[in-house]
């Protein structure tokens, strides 16, 4: 059991950095992940919510339906936590 | 060999990431604690969390939180800021996974409730027996 | 020693009257600390997340320091479901009141129809009281985490 999940980690392991071989090099201003949606939203969010803090404008309005579900999944989790443990007070 | 060695030096933040997610799946797979395999959970999401923010880093940019009234006159150069998008989506994960360790711990607690025990083989002896 | 061993094993851990007063001194800044997280999360680093769980930490000090008990006199299990019910319906309700105005679903530009301002600054107000409500939803489930785990469910005897 143990060998089998030593194999399994190092198969993933080495799977994995096989894979960082197609990725930009670290702090590339070029890379993909900031060269598609993020751009645009660096370039426009001050002037259209005027927030400053560019990761609150897109936390609360970009990705809004995001946020909001998350919070919702939050109430989940305190909902769930209470309706396994809490036994009642007699 | 050299080609090898300069890939290693500009990833070897993902190199890193990847030596840490090997060590929370094999506390996920390998160990019979269910606490230890929590642990193990835990450690794996930092990996990824890590991995996430540091995609989002360009090589001398600033913090995302930008001069308001020379952004408003001005505009701003995307290539100046760092990119705000991972750290947005690695904010809700980091909550996601505090509701999740939350949970777990409490399905963990009915369970050693119930059986009296963590350990993975025993409580399957009980639930057989 | 031997003395004080024995008299530190009599009373709960955490039980000192150092650690009592400075926690009592400091929860109201803890809290007030929360708020300008959540408040001014558009200019520095900051938002609902955050800011909630400084808030939900506040009330985990008060029972870690006192017990379980005390911190439930400060927040009673009732006014913690009610805040954690109404961030979510904070959240929900300004995105549906967002659709009812005419305008898109979050889209908070269409709420000048309520108050008249410009569209970038009620997209300003309208992240804040998003950010309210999320912060709300995190404390409680923070600090409901906290008194159910520690307690076995019981809400008897904490850590």
């Amino acid at each position: 059991m143990k060998t089998f999940a030593l194999l399994a980690t190092l198969a993933t392991g080495i799977l994995l950095l096989y894979g960082t071989r197609d990725f930009a090099p670290w702090g590339d201003p070029a890379s993909p992940a900031s060269s598609h949606v993020s751009r645009v939203y660096i370039e426009r969010a001050v002037e259209e919510t005027h927030v400053p803090n560019l990761v609150s404008a897109i936390l609360g309005d970009y990705r809004s339906y995001d946020t909001m579900f998350e919070t919702v999944v939050i109430y989940c989790a305190g909902l769930a936590v209470v309706s396994v443990l809490r036994r009642n007070r007699s | 060999m050299q080609q090898l060695l300069t890939e290693i030096v500009a990833k070897y933040n993902y190199w890193l990431y990847v030596v840490l997610m090997m060590i929370g799946f094999y506390a996920m797979i390998g160990k019979r604690n269910l606490v230890k395999k929590l642990l193990g959970m835990n450690i794996f999401q930092t990996a990824i969390i890590l991995f996430y923010v540091s995609i989002g880093v360009k090589r001398g940019a600033n913090i995302p939180i930008v001069d308001k009234h020379a952004a408003l006159s001005h505009g701003i150069d995307a290539a100046q800021v760092i990119n705000p998008l991972p750290h947005v989506l690695m904010l809700t994960a980091i909550v996601v996974s505090v509701s999740v360790t939350g949970v777990a711990l409490a399905i963990l607690v009915r369970i050693h409730r119930e059986y009296g025990t963590l350990e993975e083989d025993e409580i399957l002896e009980k639930i057989s027996s | 020693m031997k003395l004080l061993q024995e008299r530190a094993k009599g009373r709960p851990a955490g039980d000192s009257l150092i650690i009592r007063t400075s926690v009592r001194l400091l929860v109201p800044f803890i809290q007030l600390y929360g708020l300008y997280v959540i408040v001014h999360g558009h200019y520095s680093p900051g938002g609902g997340f955050q800011g909630g769980v400084v808030l939900g930490a506040s009330f985990i000090l008060l029972a870690l320091a006192y017990d379980l008990k005390t911190s439930l006199r400060y927040m009673s299990e009732g006014a913690n479901v009610l805040l954690g019910n109404a961030g979510v319906l904070i959240f929900i309700g300004i995105a549906v009141l967002c659709a009812l105005l005419g305008g898109l679903f979050l889209d908070y530009a269409a709420l000048a129809r309520l108050i008249p301002m410009a569209a970038e600054e009620w997209r300003s107000f309208g992240i804040f009281l998003v950010e309210l409500g999320v912060g709300l939803t995190v404390m409680s489930s923070m600090v409901s985490l906290f008194w159910d785990l520690a307690s076995g469910g019981d809400m008897e005897e904490g850590l």
